[in-house]
């Protein structure tokens, strides 16, 4: 059966170049970095080395990297941290957005139960949110902008420098997670005006369970696992080497192929978009325009989002769906709810998320596996029926 | 997907009784949209058996499943025998649902109760209320 893997945004395949970059760090390289023989001043090297390549590749320096076990942890790092300096001066008021990953969302929340104050910013119908609702949102007590750099389901890629110098101005820390856009977008650190920005190695074709949290010089960070004297003393544990060695090769690759990357990936993105736009009665996820190269999310109405994705995968489609019963929960994604779908329509989302290995062909065989089984689907949907019978309004346009 | 039984991506895949019904003598329809399932029945009931049935399902896989399975145990059966099947035998005879989706099943007891029950209202026939689903005061939904 022809498979297509369209579910990147979930996970990526490892890149041969990161593959390599690991495989001698079980074998040759297995020193404990913390060891002053050699096989342990080997491994420390090749950290070294991985720090400085990650760096590099942000616009950062080697010290203002910290490994971390992925995004999540680098994400409640960054969060805690900065909540951690601000209760000390008294300040307790958190700006953040409705649609960020729940990584952001549950730490605000513990944070709130501890007597913070947390303002969420709605978001666009679009996707978007303006740096003028952060500018609006600060507040004397405020100690944390946090705003994602790109959305990890419907892709729209936020206004972060603009949102960075607004911060700056108010003199108000920021924290960026860029889990979904490092390796896939340009990205200077400086530039930004993040003082703290979070990745993931197996967004960008690096391994699992590796991911790092850049924090500007001068930033003080707080411990979430205690223990030896790794990282600067700010994240105890023997250093994962072969991830850390993958995701930093990884990154080199991808920054280094971005340009040539985009383009392929955002012209198969493009077709898809124009292709599944033909079906009736959907509609298009986040702006059109500022959007991740690989990010393709619709809503179709009269169906549920499981069902899609279980037909899809019965023709060889791998992606994923917002719906409720995807997530173990009773409700659809939040994300789709803050940009204002109805539960109805939230339902019967599809995320088509891409990597440079599919091609324009793989968009063609997608959008008619998609065509088929929606009209499969609408055909036994009782909404569907109601819908066409004209016994309850159309949200969406023909 | 190791997710569902092969008895349920063979009901998902290929649902008994799917489509819509003229003339029925009974309809019912359960859940809502805004928490993502949909079940719709159609029955013919002849003497006091009901002798075709036919649904609709917005929903997930599982309740897609849940709905075809659920037909094919009432056709042909008498009512009082389709009023008594329970959620319970639905799941077992999809050789289990995951805990998550047992709610499916439920849906798929309480539609066809709830087709029952129009029959009886649609013609003058005494029954106990006390048997049939009551929306309204069901939490399922949190709505």
């Amino acid at each position: 059966m022809h498979t297509i893997y369209a579910d990147n945004a979930a996970t990526t395949k490892i890149s041969q170049r990161a593959l390599e970059a690991m495989l001698p760090c079980f074998t040759d390289v297995y020193g404990n970095p913390s060891s002053l023989h050699t096989p342990g001043q080997k491994a420390a090297e090749a950290l070294w080395q991985a720090r400085e390549d990650v760096a590099a590749c942000i616009g950062a320096e080697a010290r203002e990297i910290t490994f971390t076990s992925g995004g999540s942890e680098a994400d409640n790092q960054a969060i805690i941290s900065a909540a951690r300096q601000g209760e000390k001066k008294g300040k307790k008021h958190i700006v953040s957005t409705a649609f960020e990953h729940h990584a952001v969302l549950h730490t605000l929340n513990r944070l709130k139960k501890e007597g913070f104050e947390i303002t969420l910013l709605d978001v666009h119908e679009n996707g978007l949110i303006t740096p003028g609702q952060v500018a609006d949102a600060i507040r004397p007590d405020t100690c944390l902008v946090s705003v994602m750099f790109a959305n990890n389901e419907i892709g729209t890629v936020q206004p972060v420098k603009e949102i960075g110098a607004v911060c700056r101005e108010a003199k108000v820390p920021f924290h960026c997670d860029a889990v979904q856009a490092v390796g896939h977008l340009p990205i200077d650190v400086k530039e930004l005006n993040v003082d703290f920005l979070c990745a993931s190695a197996h967004k960008f074709h690096g391994p699992k369970g590796v991911g790092f949290l850049y924090a500007k010089k001068g930033t003080i960070l707080t411990n979430l696992i205690e223990g030896g004297a790794q990282e600067r003393g700010k994240r105890a544990g023997t250093e994962n080497l072969p991830a850390i060695a993958g995701m930093a090769a990884a990154l080199k690759d991808a920054v280094a192929h971005m340009d040539e990357n985009a383009e392929k990936i955002s012209a198969v993105r493009d077709r898809l978009i124009e292709g599944i736009s033909a079906v009736p009665h959907c509609v298009l996820n986040g702006d059109r325009e500022q959007r991740l190269p690989g990010n393709v999310n619709f809503c179709f109405e009269g169906i549920e989002g499981e069902s899609l994705l279980l037909l899809l995968d019965d023709k060889g489609v791998y992606a994923s769906s917002g719906s409720a019963c995807t997530s173990g929960s009773l409700d659809p994604s939040h994300v789709l709810l803050a940009i204002g779908r109805p539960h109805e329509i939230a339902h019967g989302s599809l995320r088509l998320s891409l990597s440079e290995e599919n091609t324009l062909a793989d968009a063609d065989y997608i959008i008619e596996a998609v065509e088929e089984t929606v009209s499969l689907l609408r055909g036994m949907s009782p909404v569907w029926r109601d819908l066409t019978e004209g016994k309850k309004p159309f949200v969406t346009e023909e | 997907m190791a997710l569902y039984s092969e008895k349920v991506m063979d009901h998902f895949r290929n649902p008994r009784n799917v489509g819509v019904m003229e003339n029925p003598d009974a309809v019912g329809e359960v859940g809502n949209a805004k928490c993502g399932d949909i079940m719709k029945i159609y029955l013919k009931i002849d003497d006091n058996v009901i002798t075709d049935v036919k649904f609709e399902t917005f929903g997930c896989g599982s309740a897609i499943a849940s709905a075809s399975m659920a037909t094919e145990m009432i056709k042909g059966k008498p009512l009082d025998e389709a009023l008594s099947l329970t959620n319970k035998a639905v799941v077992e005879a999809l050789d289990g649902l995951p805990a998550h989706k047992l709610h499916c099943s439920v849906l798929a007891e309480e539609v066809i109760k709830k087709a029952l029950q129009d029959y009886y209202e649609r013609n003058g026939i005494e029954y106990d209320r006390s048997l049939f689903p009551d929306c309204e005061s069901c939490e399922h939904c949190g709505l």
